[in-house]
């Protein structure tokens, strides 16, 4: 990646650092708050961008918010959810064993970084859980924003380790949202190229199942 | 080209959300939803690479960021997903013409991948062409045989080949040093990894089949990539020499 190419990686960096990487930071840095402060945000950005690894920190903890929620979701709705036929019952269940492994993996790798895990928020599902149908769709929702929340965030990830474990989770979120939406008898591929979502966009359609 | 939208919505809150779910598929479209990171950058380059009006972003191509040596491993990397989407296009050109999938239903979604797939190949050419480079010719295939063996090969077949693209995306994230390139690759490889989910359902690996979960989700909660030698060997019986 970049940094193995000093030329190609200077370069990259002004693109990269000066618009995308560096607001990507901001933000994760301010939804941060708690834990940084805002007063502290300029110099915290300053030292991620100044070290490899602490980026990909930032990166790792917003996916795995991301991988919580959809863990805790699928927990719940295997547990609560009526009217599902035996094979949405299997699927509601392996989608949440790969969301566990999936938030297992990214602590790990949090801490392979140096870094500290985000904790886990607690979520919210309002009425979700009521019926089939809403499950589906919510379940469609969550999955197809992971999708594009990883698609969006990976081309800031440093090392490529990381890209690595990103890439072969997002797959498996793609062929989630792909059998989810067969479940709901929905096109599993609506689009030729999936979409790269902001943070901010994601966090936007998140934010009502998170309370706290 | 279009595809159509989702109409009734996958998402359940905003319109933040919904602006997510409209996305129709067309070319334009995805420069401008390419919004994560490296969006600008992204737009600018595949705008170039399509010959966009927009000459003002035009001359920012994929070379202003990455050296000459980073170019030339990009464009072996586009070119090798070229010739992979050229091979997945055809395949399901010569599917429908043959009229061979008689199911309706099915023969919409293939239908739609092919058009994904052909979306990919203009893409993937104009990238290439970005890049200072050649676009790789199309290659003779032969998909006869798979063909004559009717629809249940048909479909095993097209899953297979789904999941050896999606494989071989993955295989090569890594390795992009443009992360315009890169960008535009992730966004084909989680399609090429939907098409391979609802293919291995239909074919009975999915979860609803007697394959059990492991063919939706072959890899359990982790992809696994495929090296470009073992994709080019897993794809040779499709290619006439």
């Amino acid at each position: 990646m970049a940094s193995s190419q000093p030329v190609a990686g200077e370069l990259a960096a002004i693109k990269v650092h000066g618009t995308t990487r560096e607001a990507f930071l901001l933000r994760a840095t301010l939804a941060a708050g708690a834990t940084y402060g805002a007063l502290s945000a300029t110099p915290y950005i300053a030292r991620a961008l100044a070290q490899d690894g602490g980026g990909d920190v930032d990166i790792v903890n917003y996916a795995l918010t991301l991988e919580y929620l959809e863990a805790t979701f699928y927990t719940m709705a295997v547990k609560q959810v009526s009217g599902l036929s035996v094979d949405e019952k299997k699927l509601a269940r392996r989608l949440r064993d790969d969301e566990d492994a999936h938030v297992d993996a990214l602590i790990a790798t949090v801490k392979s970084l140096g870094g500290k895990p985000a904790a886990k928020p607690t979520f919210d599902f309002g009425k979700a859980f009521g019926d089939r149908a809403t499950f589906l769709k919510t379940a469609n929702t969550l999955e197809d924003t992971g999708v594009s929340a990883y698609n969006g965030a990976a081309t800031s990830i440093q090392s490529v380790d990381v890209l690595a474990a990103a890439g072969g989770i997002v797959q498996i979120e793609a062929r989630h949202a792909a059998l989810i939406r067969l479940a709901r008898d929905k096109t599993p591929a609506p689009m030729a190229f999936d979409k790269a979502s902001e943070m901010e966009t994601v966090l936007a359609a998140v934010k009502p199942f998170i309370k706290g | 080209m279009s595809t159509p939208s989702d109409p009734e919505g996958i998402f359940v809150t905003d319109s933040a959300l919904r602006e997510l779910a409209d996305d129709p598929s067309s070319r334009k479209r995805f420069f401008k939803m390419l919004g994560g990171a490296g969006a600008v950058s992204a737009a600018t380059v595949l705008l170039a690479a399509c010959g966009d009006d927009n000459k003002d972003s035009g001359s920012a191509a994929a070379g202003t960021n990455t050296s000459d040596g980073d170019n030339a491993s990009d464009l072996k990397i586009v070119n090798y997903a070229l010739t992979l989407e050229y091979l997945e296009a055809e395949f399901y050109k010569e599917v429908l013409d043959s009229g061979a999938i008689k199911d309706p239903k099915i023969g919409d979604l293939a239908k739609r991948i092919h058009e994904h797939e052909q979306e990919h190949v203009d893409t993937l050419k104009a990238t290439a062409t970005s890049l200072g480079g050649k676009p790789a010719a199309k290659p003779k295939t032969k998909f006869q045989d798979v063909i004559d063996k009717g629809p249940k090969h048909i479909l095993e077949t097209a899953a297979t080949v789904e999941n050896l693209g999606a494989a071989a995306y993955l295989g090569q994230a890594g390795n992009i040093k443009s992360k315009d390139i890169l960008a535009a690759a992730l966004s084909i490889h989680s399609v090429e990894a939907r098409h391979a989910a609802a293919l291995n359902e239909l074919v009975g690996r999915g979860f609803g089949g007697k394959g059990g979960l492991e063919g939706s989700l072959p890899d359990g909660p982790f992809a696994k990539p495929m090296d470009m030698a073992a994709v080019l060997k897993a794809v040779k019986p499709f290619i006439a020499s």
